[in-house]
């Protein structure tokens, strides 16, 4: 929105600077995006008399003009075909910067002559286009005096941006209102007076809307106009128009413009003598069409609300005017609109169509049902006052809707909600300039009624904004939240903390942790959905792009191709992660929290010491069980089972489960999924789904268990096991922990071998076994018998036989 | 003939100091201690000596073989050490060399300021709730008091799912508001609850991404004005940004949720493309906040006549830009490794009020 300060000062009475009032704007809630102050580099140009212009001696183009700026004549060379002896226009001195080009003039001498400044075009002078010659000022310009006061350019632009509440403040009214109230100025009267009707319309309107559509247009008011004559507009209306970024195009039109902006009082003009018959309102009926005023043409339905004649669709209600009835240089008679249109209606109807106009961001916002009757009188007077001519009397179809019903304010809960205890006499008078209506009742309860023009006082909190509002919120004193407790209490959840902990973790083990959309392609949603697919439900209806219209079932896929695009910038080894959404279905159950982790290239840079190595599925499994154990998961309680889902390598990948619950998968990326991802070599990956962690259980002590650390000499011993190759390493080191409980400590593999000396399809598993005696110190005899009991044991379990 | 007991030790002592090498001292030592050995032998004819001088001769012999073992000891131990240095110093290492290299993860701007948020509203008693992405209608909208046809709502720019067999379709959460009506259907009052988490808009330019963070407050009692509302903000902008007495504005505004409903500004300077927070006369927004609306806390199952109190949400992508000075909104979802080296944080540096939030 809009205005100037003059335009402004014509509804407010006030003495405050642009600055305090702007600042008073933002106070009020009415955000100020620009003010837009021209008196500063207009300044040095004044209005100036050509009191000669003669040919240039030596250019036939050229003019050498004697110029009086009021302060003496000086001689101006001139291009421009418009310059002559007795004109008026604008002049620049020596030293002045253009606007329009951003040169600052010097003294020079044009062929031979010297020029002592310039006389200005609109285009160099920033205001317009027009560079076809000087601007040629009316002879009552002011000799000397700045050019932008005579022009009204010296007024200051305010752009506002207006809270979609606040429909009242889209008319410069409104916004005076509201800075009166809140005691910056005062709100100058606006008296208007009906204008007798002088014959009956030869228009008449019928509101032909069926019950359910009622609302779509409760009032229509109209008004004929006969022998006026259409122009251009005088100076204070069109500068006005100018000044806010609207192009002054006729009296009629300019008229209806300048109400829907001054007063928020939508009118539109009809050129009577195009109207084909009476003015009916109805819905409009498929198939038909409207050219509107803004040149499109718009394909219309059964929804909308259309202003028709016998001739068909003439308007849109609360948008647009059609071309088939505008008003023109020829136009003698009018009809005028002044209706009420369903907020809902028109904003559908615009969305629908795409059109913004100032009619639809104020219908749609809401109007002043009071306010048609007064609206039709204003723009009976500009008509008649700018074109002439004799109006006839008012038709009416239709009835104003009331304003908002009364509302019950208890005055104590201005300080009760607001903090700020605001005297009954000052709120009660805030209230009152707003144009609410304040009964008291009792001293706690007083009957508001809203302003017919406010449509968002609907409950009581809204009307302790009022009067909050209007003071200031900065004058409400802060005060810190009283505390519950003396002591901070622990917050997160131990969902929570799983979060924080896989982050803090993986960043630990040096994964760079990445946040990735919850959205992928399709394609790539489709390579971590299995077999079923992916889930339909969630598909995006509207998108962003094509490339982002599913849900994403996995944290991997957006991890790999940001791989790819970390390669394709040079840097091939790398550890990302990602703790974050994964979605089975649409449902609130079907999002899960994952931490996902990707490792891809070498372990590290290359090193005189050390060669890096390439990353394998073994890294990915240390990710996940380092997360799970950050979590509180005791590796000893995990089970490891063979292979994954199909996005992983089928050999090489595998699921760490409690009981049958799988909290995490690791290990080779498939090389197909990484193909459908565009990412070259080999990625390893796991992902921890930490939903599936299960809490841990409050002991109801920190307490640990005293430390169990024998002084006895601990006996180590080696056993390598020759196996079938289907034999796992876990089985091997179960059996050999089970062989004695008691006096075996740790089982660990230390190398794995197959190949020469070994048979085909068998592999050799090699374990250092951790003895700790407890009573005594092992005698050669006791290591010999818990040894074959080991050997034994893996010998029953897997079939082995001890490698000589 | 046999030399005299002190001509042998000071001879002996001689060639002890001179020995070069371990093996030359202990050539001498077994010359001389070993069992044919000077001393061993003279110490052996003592019997031979008449038994009033044989006394005197023991002791002296005695004291001869301790000294001359005692220089043989220190002179192994010295050789010793020379023989280290000399080796150590033939093991020169060039320190200058690299070290070992360790990847050195990172914690993502979000994910931090995600902890800073945390630390300083558990100070003030709030926990953190949660809820789902993928919202319904109700939660998302209606509940917040947006009725279906609220302008409000096609401001949004609300991602949709498929419409269900009975009409209805699922959005993306366009902000986490709606963890608020979860937290109040399901939790008795008062509250004080936060609501971090991904939020969804189909917006996407220089400044806007199609997903960003929200931390949405709520804060509900019996009695929490709209001075608590500015107290509380006013007490987490100065902890979160580290600035003291940091200029504030709080600016009348609209949302359907809130009634009083502000728009907060905090005081910054802007110098070439930076800004300088707690500086200067500009003014920057950084959150939206007001009294919640007594239909909303209706919708969430609390008596409005009994219970108020205030809500906020803030973009958790926005203050950590703000905080850290970083430029560009989309580079946040880019996970370019070198943006995330630049901007990220270390895994120990873990914010908390007591050791500062960030450094």
């Amino acid at each position: 929105m809009k205005l100037t300060l003059s335009w402004l000062r014509r509804h407010l009475d006030t003495e405050a600077s642009l600055a305090a009032i702007a600042d008073r704007l933002v106070t009020l809630g009415h955000e100020v995006e620009d003010v837009v102050d021209r008196t500063r580099d207009l300044a040095p140009f004044t209005v100036a008399y050509v009191v000669e212009a003669a040919p240039h001696p030596n250019a036939d183009r050229l003019r050498v003009c004697k110029v009086d700026t009021g302060r003496g004549v000086v001689e101006v060379v001139c291009g421009a075909p418009n310059a002559r002896t007795g004109m008026k226009g604008v002049f620049a001195p020596v030293g002045t910067t253009i606007p329009g080009t951003g040169i600052t003039l010097k003294r020079s001498e044009i062929r031979g002559v010297a020029s002592n400044g310039m006389l200005c075009s609109e285009r160099e002078m920033g205001l317009g286009q027009d560079h076809d010659g000087i601007i040629d000022l009316p002879d009552d310009a002011p000799l000397g005096k700045p050019f932008a006061a005579f022009m009204g350019l010296d007024d200051p632009v305010l752009d506002l941006k207006i809270t979609p509440d606040r429909a009242d403040c889209f008319g410069v009214r409104g916004i005076a209102r509201d800075l009166a109230a809140s005691g910056l100025g005062r709100l100058k009267p606006y008296p208007i007076a009906a204008i007798p009707g002088l014959y009956q319309s030869p228009v008449t309107v019928r509101l032909g809307l069926h019950a359910a559509a009622r609302d779509a247009c409760p009032l229509f008011l109209g008004r004929h106009i006969r022998g006026l004559k259409n122009g251009p507009s005088p100076r204070w209306l069109k500068d006005k128009l100018i000044a806010v970024g609207l192009r002054p195009i006729s009296a009629l039109v300019d008229v209806t413009n300048w109400l829907t902006l001054d007063l928020n009082r939508p009118v539109h003009a009809f050129d009577a003598g195009k109207l084909t018959g009476d003015i009916q309102v109805r819905l409009a009926r498929p198939g038909e069409r409207l050219a509107a005023l803004n040149g499109k043409t718009y394909d219309l339905d059964a929804d909308m609300t259309g202003i028709c004649d016998d001739s068909g669709v003439l308007g849109l209600g609360g948008i647009m005017g059609g071309q088939s009835t505008g008003c023109s240089e020829g136009t003698r008679a009018v009809f005028i609109e002044i209706a009420l249109f369903d907020a809902r209606r028109t904003a559908a109807t615009a969305r629908r169509l795409a059109i913004e106009s100032d009619a639809r961001q104020r219908f749609e916002r809401g109007l002043d049902p009071a306010f048609a009757g007064a609206g039709m009188e204003e723009a009976t007077r500009l008509v008649l006052e700018l074109c002439g001519g004799e109006p006839s009397h008012v038709v009416v179809a239709g009835e104003a809707p009331p304003g908002l019903p009364a509302l019950s304010l208890r005055p104590s809960r201005i300080a009760g909600l607001g903090g700020l205890a605001v005297p009954a006499g000052v709120a009660r008078t805030r209230l009152e300039d707003l144009g609410c209506g304040v009964a008291v009742e009792q001293a706690d309860r007083w009957i508001v009624t809203p302003a017919t023009w406010r449509h968002d006082l609907l409950v009581e909190a809204d009307v302790v904004e009022e009067v909050l509002r209007l003071g200031g919120f900065d004058a409400i004193p802060p005060a810190s939240l009283p505390r519950a407790a003396a002591l901070t209490r622990p917050v997160l959840t131990q969902r929570q903390n799983r979060a924080r902990r896989a982050k803090r973790c993986l960043a630990a083990r040096g994964a760079l942790e990445v946040i990735t959309w919850s959205f992928l392609p399709k394609a790539h949603a489709l390579l971590f959905s299995g077999p079923h697919g992916a889930h339909p439900d969630l598909r995006l209806a509207n998108p962003i792009s094509a490339e982002l219209d599913w849900m994403r079932p996995s944290g991997l896929p957006n991890l790999i191709a940001a791989c790819g695009r970390n390669a394709d910038r040079g840097i091939h080894d790398l550890a990302l992660f990602e703790v974050g959404p994964a979605y089975a279905d649409a449902t609130i159950k079907g999002q899960t929290l994952v931490a996902a982790a990707i490792r891809r290239g070498l372990t590290g840079p290359r090193h005189w010491l050390e060669k890096p190595r390439a990353v394998d599925a073994m890294d990915a499994k240390a990710d996940a069980l380092a997360v799970l154990a950050a979590c509180g998961v005791a590796g000893a309680s995990l089970r490891v089972t063979q292979g994954g889902p199909d996005w992983y390598h089928p050999g090489r990948s595998g699921e760490l489960r409690q009981g049958n619950v799988v909290l995490a998968r690791f290990g080779e990326l498939h090389p197909r999924v990484l193909a459908g991802l565009d990412v070259a070599g080999s990625v390893v990956g796991c992902e921890v789904i930490l939903d599936a962690v299960p809490d841990l259980k409050d002991r109801g002590s920190r307490t640990r268990p005293a430390l169990d650390a024998s002084a006895l000499q601990v006996v180590e011993r080696d056993f390598a096991f020759v196996v079938d190759r289907a034999v796992t390493a876990e089985a091997i080191v179960k059996a050999a922990r089970g062989a004695d409980r008691a006096l075996i400590a740790d089982v660990a593999v230390f190398d794995v071998y197959q190949g020469k000396g070994l048979p085909d399809g068998k592999i050799s598993i090699a374990i250092a076994v951790r003895l700790q005696p407890r009573a005594a110190t092992l005698t050669d005899a006791e290591i010999e018998a818990v040894g074959t009991r080991i050997v034994a044991a893996v010998t029953k379990a897997t079939g082995g036989t001890l490698r000589t | 003939m046999s030399e005299q007991p002190d001509v042998l030790q000071a001879r002996l002592l001689v060639e002890v100091a001179a020995a070069a090498s371990a093996a030359a001292l202990e050539a001498i030592r077994v010359a001389a201690l070993g069992r044919n050995g000077d001393v061993t032998r003279q110490m052996a004819t003592l019997g031979k000596l008449p038994p009033d001088e044989r006394k005197a001769a023991g002791q002296r012999f005695n004291t001869l073989k301790e000294r001359v073992a005692d220089a043989i000891t220190a002179k192994a131990a010295a050789l010793a050490g020379a023989d280290l240095e000399a080796k150590l110093a033939a093991e020169r290492l060039d320190v200058t060399l690299p070290a070992r290299p360790e990847a050195s993860g990172r914690i993502h701007p979000v994910s931090q300021v995600m902890d800073e948020l945390t630390a300083i509203f558990a100070e003030m008693g709030f926990t953190v709730a949660e809820g789902p992405d993928i919202e319904d209608d109700f939660h998302n909208f209606t509940a917040l008091n947006i009725p279906p046809e609220h302008p409000a709502r096609q401001e949004h720019d609300t991602f949709y799912f498929p419409e269900g067999e009975d009409g209805s379709r699922k959005v993306l959460r366009t902000h986490t508001s709606p963890v608020q009506i979860r937290h109040m259907l399901t939790h008795k009052p008062p509250f004080r609850v936060i609501a971090p988490g991904r939020t969804y808009r189909s917006d996407s330019d220089m400044t806007h991404t199609p997903m960003f963070h929200q931390v949405e407050g709520l804060v509900v009692g019996s009695d929490i004005h709209m001075g608590h509302l500015k107290g509380c903000l006013r007490d987490f902008c100065e902890a979160f940004f580290e600035v003291r007495d940091l200029k504030m504005r709080f600016r009348p505004s609209y949302f359907p949720f809130t009634a009083p409903s502000a728009e907060v500004d905090i005081g910054c300077a802007r110098d070439k493309g930076q800004i300088r927070i707690g500086a200067g006369e500009d003014w920057l927004e950084i959150l939206g906040c007001g009294m919640v609306h007594p239909k909303v806390l209706a919708n969430g199952g609390v008596d409005p006549d009994h219970w108020q109190g205030f809500a906020f949400g803030m973009g958790i992508d926005r203050i950590a830009m703000l905080k850290y000075g970083i430029p560009d909104l989309r580079a946040f979802f880019d996970a370019d490794a070198r943006w995330l080296g630049h901007y990220g944080f270390g895994a120990e540096d873990v914010p908390t009020l007591f050791g500062g939030l960030a450094r």
